[in-house]
């Protein structure tokens, strides 16, 4: 896994992008402290800002919203929450010791 | 066996149409097969509605979209005239020579507009006003005239007149009688109609007979008794209609002595299997040239085949005037024919108010009235006349402009809301029980607020709030919100939304829980409370862009600006590579800037004087000038230094939509003020203030919020408007559609902004100039600020990099953003 910044680099309900292995990707953190990474690359917009949507919860579901045309991301799943067909990938993520760390990419759904 | 019977309908127009869905509705079709035969080239469309079709097209007026009705029973053949009808055979025969046999036939012929016969009336560039072919054949006209004239001055007279106003004619009014609208509205209510009539920019004749249309073959002008000759291009005759009863004729059948074929209260014609509906009926030999009437009659005739007994007893002839602009509403005995009956009137010349209201002998009930200038108490008014319902004792409440509020006048259920569509109050609360839709509303619309109100009332009496919630998190509206806000004292969202909200919000609430605490709070829209609430542009105080990029906007208040100050623009556009335009509100937009340019850009900006434009925000946007008495040899004020007065005292005020202002050096209106939010116009003695305009997707134009200000008063009134529109509108709610929300409208503005009548006027000033003194430019403040700073760039782990997603094509030598491969590039690597 990669470090790729500090914990307190990212505001609470904030979004960083952060480069891995010449990809863009997009890391969350919650409220309830919980943080999440997926592509930057938002698939309707076909433009990489994704992390700077603005961070919620849909029906307790924590999402981010596309800044561009504000579609809706599962941050657990990388779900599209407004078309079942479109989901983006997701990455490994942890914080250790202060630091945030980005592992492989998720190609299959995970459980949750 | 039964033996299906055939049911023959001629004219498909609105009453036809309403007829074919009651009779599907009600299970007539079980036993009929229906054949409706109508001439024009489409199925049914709103006529009521035709003069949007200037606006919206032939297809949003369709009845029937579909072409078809869902019901395999019935066939509709458009494009098809019946020419006669044989009664005793039973027999119609089509155009086509093609005959066809009915068991009932219902004739829904309607009407067609009169002509009167005068010289020179079959020459080119004369038009009725009655479908939309007459509607596109005026349009095609109107791109070659100059000016044009309308024959008649009644309802539709001026809504055509209206019409070839906004189609950009200079236009003419032309009625014989003494007033507009003669047979709705009263002589004084008629001197003020026509006063804003006039004010729309038309010329009324009143009083004036045309003898005739000059011209050889094309219109040229029009020749009018013992006056001037109007030099027109082109004529439209709106005096009045006659019923379409020549198949009556055919039929032998028995006409009303005024036109019309007559009917008995069940809408039969002296043929027993003939009924007639609509325009070209005269139940007890009287034609109804409204809609609602006729829809009425439709309902009776499917409740005769159906066995049924129920009875057409006339109608109410209310009507309210669909005029952009001009409030006008009669209703019941607007002329005071009763006997004994008293009239209450109100009028304000200044203003352009007049309000009559017909009171029955013993002052106890409502007879009619007339409203012009006014007419939101019309929802109320005419309600009350329809259900008999008790006057209260002081009625001039009910017309006085700070009365009380009159939806506070309950109705009874019984109450007719809807005329058009005869939708009492109790249905419309059934169906809101059933959580089911009436009808009401969906014609003239004159009804929709009242029926608004009755369902959310009726919600609120439910206990139910009504949704009128900003969204999942919040039950609250974005007032309620901005006062639950006031109220606490909060100044985090944490605070709001745990207080009185679920979950942890969305893109909804939260850029609208900023935006409340940035116009109470005032502070930097990326401190760290806000930071994370900000929509898209607002977070980096640029505008995105479809790649990613984002545009740079420098403010040049009224459109103002140096040499010096364009050149560091361009310079700056140069050094950068950015792609530079002219925008639509008067200055310069740089686009095509990487994140981690913005900074960069805007120091270079900031140290040549410029401040941020709030391209992004919900905020002001620009006051658009003329370059007024300065320069221009008709300039009657200085509008270049009130624009940037205005726009530099409302800068960063965060709003619920954007706001926009305009200010003009005269009459002639060069910045295009009446289509801003807020809108000032130079006169001789001061300044015009008007409100409600915008442009965009439903465009208004602003309306006269007070005239002839000094500069002083100008600005008060500005401050209250401004700061009453932030605090009570709601989200994305543009100054037009929530003036229309207010109960009584522009009226209501007024009495608060104005007449100060909720003393609120002193408060709301007081919050503008907490605005305008704590007023700083967020661009300085966040390139001063290492901590904002740390934001702006692509990629936190490789802060130097430029996004590698993002490139550029060249087009008319300025960079554009190279077209997207699609989903085939890799995340991140182009
Ligand atoms: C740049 C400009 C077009 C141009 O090249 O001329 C423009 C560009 C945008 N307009 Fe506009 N509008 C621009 C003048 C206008 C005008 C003309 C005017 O102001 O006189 C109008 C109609 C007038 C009005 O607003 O009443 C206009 C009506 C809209 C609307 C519709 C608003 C409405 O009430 O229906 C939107 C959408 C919205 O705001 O929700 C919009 C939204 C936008 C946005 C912000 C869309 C977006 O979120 O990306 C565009 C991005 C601006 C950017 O990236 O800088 N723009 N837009 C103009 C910038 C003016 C300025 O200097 O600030
Ligand atoms: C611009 C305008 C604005 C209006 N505004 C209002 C308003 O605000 N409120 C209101 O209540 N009313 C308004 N009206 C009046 C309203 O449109 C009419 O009352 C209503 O359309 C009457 O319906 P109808 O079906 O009787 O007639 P129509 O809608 O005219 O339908 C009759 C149809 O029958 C067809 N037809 C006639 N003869 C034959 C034949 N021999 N064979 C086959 N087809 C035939 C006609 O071509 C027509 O399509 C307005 C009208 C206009 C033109
Ligand atoms: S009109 Fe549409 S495309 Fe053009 S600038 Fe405005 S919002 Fe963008
Ligand atoms: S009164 Fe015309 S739609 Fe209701």
């Amino acid at each position: 896994m990669i470090p790729v910044c500090r914990i307190d680099q990212i505001e609470v309900e904030g979004g960083v992008a952060a480069l891995v292995d010449g990809a863009a990707v997009a890391i969350f953190r919650t409220h309830d402290g919980n943080v999440f990474a997926m592509s930057n690359w938002d698939p309707f917009s076909q433009a990489s800002v994704l992390a700077r949507g603005i961070v919620g919860t849909r029906g307790g579901v924590p999402f981010v919203a596309s800044p561009m045309h504000k579609q809706a991301f599962d941050l657990r799943t990388g779900q599209c929450l407004d078309d079942a067909a479109v989901r983006v990938m997701t990455y490994d993520v942890q914080v250790d010791d202060g630091l945030v760390l980005i592992g492989s990419p998720q190609e299959t759904s995970q459980e949750i | 066996m039964n033996v299906r019977k055939k049911l023959v309908v001629v004219g498909h127009g609105m009453v036809g149409h309403r007829f074919v869905q009651a009779a599907i509705e009600r299970g007539l079709t079980e036993t009929h097969d229906v054949v409706v035969i109508g001439d024009e080239p489409r199925p049914a469309y709103d006529r009521v509605a035709l003069t949007s079709f200037f606006e919206v097209g032939a297809k949003a007026l369709s009845l029937l979209p579909g072409g078809r009705y869902d019901d395999p029973r019935v066939a509709l053949r458009t494009g098809a005239s019946v020419v006669a009808v044989s009664p005793r055979q039973r027999i119609i025969t089509l155009n086509t020579g093609e005959d066809l046999h009915y068991d009932e036939l219902v004739l829904a012929t309607g009407a067609y507009p009169f002509v009167p016969p005068v010289p020179g009336k079959d020459l080119d560039n004369v038009f009725v006003y009655r479908t939309i072919e007459d509607l596109e054949a005026i349009r095609k006209a109107a791109k070659r005239a100059k000016s044009g004239a309308v024959v008649g001055g009644g309802l539709l007279g001026l809504e055509a007149a209206n019409a070839l106003s906004q189609l950009g004619l200079e236009t003419h009014v032309v009625e014989l009688a003494p007033r507009l609208m003669a047979v709705q509205v009263d002589a004084a209510g008629g001197l003020t109609l026509s006063r804003h009539v006039e004010q729309l920019g038309l010329t009324v004749h009143t009083g004036a007979m045309t003898e005739a249309i000059l011209g050889t073959t094309k219109v040229t002008g029009m020749a009018l008794k013992d006056r001037k000759p109007l030099d027109v291009d082109m004529v439209v005759f709106s005096a009045g209609i006659r019923p379409r009863d020549q198949l009556g004729g055919t039929a032998d059948l028995a006409l009303a002595e005024r036109g019309g074929i007559l009917v008995d209260e069940h809408c039969r014609t002296s043929d027993e299997h003939i009924f007639a509906i609509g325009e070209c009926a005269a139940p007890a030999g009287v034609m109804y040239g409204l809609v609602a009437p006729g829809y009425a009659m439709a309902e009776v005739v499917v409740d005769a085949l159906l066995g049924g007994a129920g009875t057409f007893e006339g109608a109410d002839m209310s009507t309210k005037l669909k005029l952009l602009g001009v409030d006008v509403a009669s209703f019941g005995d607007a002329h005071a024919t009763t006997a004994g009956a008293l009239e209450l009137v109100y009028s304000d010349a200044v203003a352009g108010v007049y309000k009559k209201l017909v009171i029955s002998e013993d002052g106890r009930q409502l007879l009619g009235g007339v409203l012009v200038g006014d007419a939101s108490a019309y929802g109320v008014l005419r309600p009350m006349v329809a259900s008999g319902i008790e006057l209260p004792e002081n009625p001039e409440d009910l017309i006085l402009p700070a009365g009380r509020g009159l939806t506070d006048i309950g109705l009874p259920d019984e109450a007719q809301v809807c005329s058009c569509n005869d939708v009492t109050k109790a249905d419309i609360i059934a169906a809101a029980a059933a959580g089911e839709t009436t009808r009401a509303g969906s014609t003239c619309g004159s009804c929709k607020v009242q029926t608004k109100k009755i369902i959310e009332d009726y919600y609120a009496s439910q206990g139910q709030d009504v949704d009128r919630s900003i969204c999942e998190h919040f039950p609250l509206t974005r007032q309620e919100l901005f006062d639950v806000v006031a109220v606490h004292g909060y100044t985090r969202f944490d605070q709001v939304v745990e207080g009185h909200g679920t979950g942890r919000g969305c893109d909804i609430c939260k850029p609208a829980i900023a935006s409340i605490l940035a116009s109470q709070l005032g502070g930097h829209v990326l401190d760290d409370s806000t930071r994370t609430l900000q929509d898209t542009n607002d977070a980096y105080l640029a505008n995105i862009q479809r790649n990613g990029t984002y545009s740079v906007v420098p403010r040049i208040p009224g459109g103002e600006i140096t040499p010096e100050k364009l050149i560091v623009i361009g310079e700056v556009a140069r050094d950068f590579g950015l792609y530079t335009k002219i925008t639509g509100g008067q200055r310069i937009d740089l686009f095509g800037a990487r994140m981690e340019q913005l900074p960069m850009i805007w120091r270079r900006l900031v140290d040549a004087g410029f401040e941020s434009g709030h391209a992004y925000g919900k905020s002001l946007r620009t006051v658009k000038s003329c370059v007024g008495s300065t320069w221009c040899r008709y300039g009657v004020q200085d509008s270049v230094q009130l624009a940037i007065d205005l726009e530099l005292r409302y800068r960063g005020l965060r709003s619920p939509h954007k706001l926009k202002g305009g200010v003009s050096g005269c009459a002639r209106e060069c910045a295009e003020a009446r289509g801003k939010d807020f809108g000032v116009i130079a006169t001789e003695k001061g300044w015009n203030l008007y409100v409600g305009g915008n442009g965009g997707a439903t465009p208004a134009h602003a309306r006269l919020l007070a005239g002839d200000l000094d500069t002083e008063t100008l600005v008060r009134y500005l401050d209250r408007f401004l700061m009453y529109y932030v605090r009570t509108a709601d989200r994305l709610q543009r100054t037009a559609p929530w003036i229309d929300s207010l109960d009584g409208g522009l009226d209501r503005v007024r009495e608060i902004v104005v007449d100060d009548a909720l003393g609120l006027g002193s408060e709301l000033e007081a919050s503008m100039s907490r605005h305008v003194d704590g007023y700083f430019d967020e661009w300085k403040a966040t390139i001063d600020d290492p901590e904002k700073l740390a934001r702006f760039v692509s990629f936190v782990n490789a802060p130097g990099v430029p996004d590698p997603s993002i490139s550029f094509r060249e087009e008319r030598g300025q960079i554009a953003p190279a077209v997207s491969l699609g989903e085939s590039i890799p995340v991140g690597a182009p």
